[in-house]
Parts: C-alpha cells; sequence; structure tokens
C-alpha cells in the first residue's frame, strides 16, 4: 500500500519531473512558489494529464502512460482541498458536504454529512451558504467536503495560506489531528517551512520542478543536501565555502575556518548554520568566533541579531551572520561589551556541494 | 372591422419554440467550446458566431440553399413529402439561426467566469461531467446564461430579414410581427404598424426586465454576502 509516482510534464519554463515512492502516510512537499507543486496535486487528481509516467496509488493504477490507462478525475478516490477551499458558492454547507454522496441513499447521506460536520465541528452553520461563514469555517468544511468521499489520497494544496496568523495556529492543530485519523496517504504542499515541519513527518523539497531531498524532516532541516534546500528550509546563514579537510571548510566571506561533524565530499560548496542553532560562548575555542553587533530587529518574543565576524560592523547592513534568540537571551547579551564569542556547533554545520 | 391578431400568435410561437432549441443548443455549444482545447478552437468559434455579423439576408440565403426544394435537406425532406419553405417551420430555423450567436456567446463569457478550482473541485468529489454541467456550471452561470437567453429571445421575436426570404409572409401562417410592420408600413397603415410597434417594444422589453429581477432576486436569496 502506498504513494508512487513517477511523472513528466513539460511546462513552460521547466519539466516537472517527480518520482517520489512512500508508504508514510504524511508527506509535506515544500517548494517556493512556481517550484511545479500545485501541478504534482492536479496530476494526482487527474485534472491534468503528465505527458509520461505512472501514478499508483494504493496498488491501483490511476495513470500509466505506456499502457494508456488515464483514470478520470471521478474514478480516482483522492481528496483535493484547494488553496481557495472552492466551496460552491450556490449550495449550502450541508449540501456542499453531500455533494459527492449521491450514490448513497438519502439516509445514509445525511448520517455522514451529520457525522462529518460534527467531527469537525461546524454542525450549526449546515443551513448557511458559503460566503456567510469564516474563512477558517470555510477551510472546515472544504476538508469534511473531500474527507466525505472516503479518498485513499488526501491532497492538500496550501491550506493555510488564505488564512489569518491567529487562525492558523488553531486550524493546523484541527487538521493535525484529522491528518492523524485519517487512514491513508496525505500530501500536503506548501512553500512554508514552519507548515510543513509541524504538520508531516516526512518532506519532500521541490526544486525546480524535481524533487531535491525526501526524508524525515529532522533529517532535511538539519542536514540539507542542496543550497536550495537549504533556503526554502528557511536557513539564513549561507556562505560559499572550499574544502581543507574532510571535516573542516574555509569560508572567505565570514574570514573563519569552520569544523563539522560530517564529512566534507567536495572541494567546493556552501557551509550554512540556521540563525537559531548558533550558541553563545564564553571564549575563543574551537568554532567559537568573536562577533560584532551590525544590527537587531525585534519580533514580539524573538530578536534576531545581525552579526559581523572578526571585526567591528561599518553600518547595518556591514554583517556576515544572522543569530536568533529569545528575548531574555538578549537581556543578557546586552549587558556585555562587543565583541563578545558565539559557538556553532559542529553538528549542526552543514556542508552541501555546489 | 375585424382586426387580424394572428402576427401576435404567431411571432409568440415562433419565437417560444426558437428560444428553447436556442437555449439548449447554446448552452451544450457554449459549455463545449469552453472545454475544447483543440487547434479548431477559433475557425469553430469563428463559424458560431457569424450570423450574428452577416446580415440576416445571408443566413436566409444560407437557409434556403440547405432546405430549398433543390438543397441537400430539402430534397431529403422532399422524399417524405415534407416542404419546410414558406411554412412557420421555416421562420423557427430562421429565428434560431440568427438568435443562436447570442445565446452561445453570452452562456460561454459566463462559463469561462466560473472558478476552475470549484469545476476541478465537483471532479474529485467522483461526479459525472453531467451532474458537474447542471449541479455546478449552470448555477453560477445562471446570471449570464438568464441574459444570454433574454437576449435570444428578443433577438429571436424582432427576426425579420432571414423570416421573409424563408418563410414569406403569408397572414395567418409566416406573418410575425415584425414583418406585419413592414408591410402595414408599406400599405400606408401607420396606424397598424404602429400598434404592432407598441406591441413588440412590450413584450421585449417585459421579458428582459422581468429576467433581470428574477436574477436579483435569486442572487439576494443564496448570495446574500455576510447576512448572518
Amino acid at each position: 500500500m502506498g504513494l508512487y509516482i513517477d511523472i513528466k510534464k513539460k511546462l513552460s519554463g521547466f519539466t516537472l519531473q517527480i518520482k517520489l515512492s512512500s508508504e508514510q502516510e504524511i508527506i509535506g512537499v515544500l517548494g517556493a512558489s512556481g517550484a511545479g507543486k500545485s501541478m504534482l496535486l492536479h496530476c494526482i487528481a487527474g485534472l491534468v494529464r503528465p505527458d509520461e509516467g505512472q501514478i499508483i496509488v494504493n496498488g491501483k493504477t490511476y495513470f500509466d502512460a505506456a499502457q494508456k490507462i488515464n483514470l478520470p478525475a471521478r474514478y480516482r478516490k483522492t481528496g483535493f482541498l484547494f488553496q481557495n477551499f472552492a466551496l460552491f458558492p450556490h449550495l449550502t454547507i450541508e449540501e456542499n458536504i453531500a455533494f459527492g454522496l449521491d450514490k448513497f441513499p438519502k439516509t445514509d447521506q445525511q448520517q455522514k454529512t451529520f457525522a462529518l460536520m460534527k467531527r469537525l465541528n461546524i454542525t450549526d452553520m449546515a443551513k448557511r451558504y458559503p460566503s456567510q461563514i469564516s474563512g477558517g469555517q470555510q477551510q472546515r468544511v472544504a476538508l469534511a467536503r473531500a474527507l466525505a468521499v472516503e479518498p485513499e489520497v488526501l491532497l492538500l494544496d496550501e491550506p493555510f495560506s488564505a488564512l489569518d496568523n491567529h487562525l492558523k495556529n488553531h486550524l493546523m492543530k484541527d487538521m493535525q489531528l484529522t491528518l492523524k485519523e485519517f487512514k491513508g496517504n496525505a500530501l500536503f504542499v506548501t512553500h512554508n517551512m514552519e507548515e510543513s515541519y509541524r504538520l508531516c513527518d516526512h518532506i519532500a523539497v521541490l526544486n525546480a520542478g524535481q524533487v531535491e531531498t525526501f526524508a524525515s524532516k529532522e533529517e532535511v532541516f538539519l542536514h540539507p543536501v542542496s543550497l536550495e534546500t537549504a533556503q526554502i528550509t528557511g536557513c539564513k546563514n549561507i556562505a560559499a565555502a572550499q574544502c581543507k579537510s574532510t571535516y573542516t571548510a574555509e569560508v572567505p566571506a565570514w574570514g573563519i575556518t569552520l569544523h563539522t561533524d560530517t564529512s566534507i565530499l567536495s572541494p567546493n560548496g556552501f557551509v550554512g548554520i540556521r540563525a537559531n542553532h548558533i550558541m553563545f560562548a564564553e571564549s575563543a575555542g574551537n568554532n567559537c568566533f568573536p562577533v560584532w553587533i551590525a544590527d537587531e530587529s525585534r519580533s514580539p518574543f524573538r530578536t534576531t541579531l545581525y552579526l559581523k565576524i572578526g571585526s567591528a560592523a561599518n553600518g547595518t547592513d556591514d554583517y556576515h551572520i544572522q543569530w536568533e534568540i529569545s528575548r531574555e537571551q538578549r537581556e543578557k547579551i546586552s549587558k556585555l561589551q562587543s565583541p563578545f564569542y558565539v559557538f556553532m556547533d559542529p553538528g549542526r554545520v552543514f556542508f552541501v556541494e555546489n | 372591422m375585424h382586426f387580424d391578431w394572428s402576427p401576435a400568435f404567431i411571432s409568440i410561437k415562433i419565437t417560444l419554440i426558437a428560444t428553447i432549441i436556442i437555449f439548449l443548443l447554446g448552452l451544450a455549444a457554449a459549455w463545449w467550446m469552453v472545454n475544447y482545447r483543440g487547434r479548431w478552437q477559433g475557425l469553430l468559434d469563428g463559424i458560431l458566431t457569424l450570423p450574428l455579423v452577416l446580415p440576416p439576408t445571408v443566413a436566409g440565403f444560407g437557409i434556403l440553399l440547405l432546405i430549398g426544394k433543390n438543397g441537400p435537406i430539402g430534397k431529403l425532406l422532399g422524399m417524405f413529402d415534407i416542404n419546410i419553405i414558406f411554412t412557420w417551420h421555416a421562420a423557427v430555423i430562421a429565428s434560431i439561426v440568427v438568435a443562436f450567436p447570442l445565446m452561445y456567446k453570452t452562456a460561454r463569457g459566463a462559463f469561462e467566469q466560473i472558478d476552475p478550482n470549484i469545476l476541478n473541485a465537483a471532479r474529485t468529489l467522483g461526479v459525472s461531467e453531467w451532474k458537474v454541467f447542471w449541479r455546478v456550471s449552470v448555477p453560477l452561470a445562471r446570471p449570464g446564461i438568464a441574459a444570454a437567453t433574454a437576449l435570444a429571445f428578443a433577438r429571436s421575436m424582432g427576426e425579420f430579414g432571414a423570416t421573409l426570404m424563408v418563410a414569406g409572409s403569408i397572414p395567418g401562417q409566416t406573418q410575425t410581427i415584425p414583418i406585419a410592420i413592414y408591410f402595414a408600413t408599406l400599405g400606408g397603415e401607420m396606424r397598424v404598424a404602429l400598434f404592432w410597434v407598441l406591441v413588440i417594444l412590450s413584450i421585449s422589453l417585459t421579458v428582459i426586465v422581468i429576467m433581470n429581477n428574477w436574477n436579483n432576486a435569486q442572487r439576494k436569496l443564496k448570495l446574500g454576502a455576510g447576512g448572518k
């Protein structure tokens, strides 16, 4: 059982070439806008025909170019949650959810619809129209509608991007629960690394139409395999580097030499470390460097310091790395004088090939 | 003096039948063309829209060529002893040909306005294309379809040139209101002509106003934005 995808589709500008095979229940598909994420979901659902390849879900062939199989969307069991939810504006919430349940007798339809509305906590708006409920409620209705037809694979296309931040948090919790209860594969497409990290155990990173990494989320975030993966997963400190020995790399832009725990296998590449993985250090030492503060940006709970390594900063734009810390840590540091020392844990410094 | 009411009945009969046929044909053609992705798109659209820009006499001439005694369809019907030319059936055909593009164009525009995700959502829910069409596309395009129908009705009601060519002006049989106006004016019966002018004006205006009102009422009922 599981998902097997191996497709090619020529698009304007690039070719989508996706290989993805998984028994995993929830896969996050992370990619920048225009990387072909949505197109992938459309291909699985049968809304767009790939040029070549195969799509097999739970042993059922949805698409096979060689065998000329292209199951129409209505015969594929996919639940699609659209970015704008795509509810039927002329039907009530109840009717929206029951839309795909034609083949069941009326009483069964009502039962299923009611059970879903109860599960997603939308029973009291059964008789309203989509335009009369909030965005968060619309998302739940869309999810209920997709789940009503008991899909084998759930396709979620950036379901949180149309929602306010304060709603997002709450709804993501609900979504987590719903996905846990759902017995089938789910593909969750997003450009937001936080969403994918929270909701999925495994993440596929899409870049220029191809799957670049497919691994557990910890692995993807800690050991990115390429510059693009490092960037899309939100790594802010990346610089060109040369291999000096198996475990050290020289970083000319920062004027330092870094040690890593993982072996470096190519002469040229990039090193990186996440802004929140940098630590405070008491004194000089291995992977410890003196830094000067160039600039600072505060958000309600976190502070980002822009640091220059090795010498005093000349203006706010003259910095090498970003360091994300809590407000308490910031208070402590403010008592110190520049320069102070930061430590880049060799276990968290990564090296990616050119 | 006995007043001849027949043009009114003939006009209404022809227009109603033509509108029903145009409605079905126009919807089907519009929906089909919206989903058609082939390379003949431009040409097909041109052919379907052509009667809108051609003089009705050209449409009439074309119909005569097809269903006249020596035309291919005319010959075929002749084998069963059926003659259409100069009957009210020919007037219905003329109305359909001339008013069809209005239905087709307007309905197509309305279908194209629908968010493709909504139609895709319906498809992934396992329903047939037929249900997608009747339960989603048509209701969502309803304002446009209603406008299209009203326009086709009004155009059909006012059809003159092609009708005169293929159905003639036989009082009590094929003489519609527009044709009655023409011949009344020609014969100097200005009062009769004026009467029919007012009749056709009020019928067409009424239909369009009713369609608009019905549409607005429906919209308020269903999509009352924000109302709790």
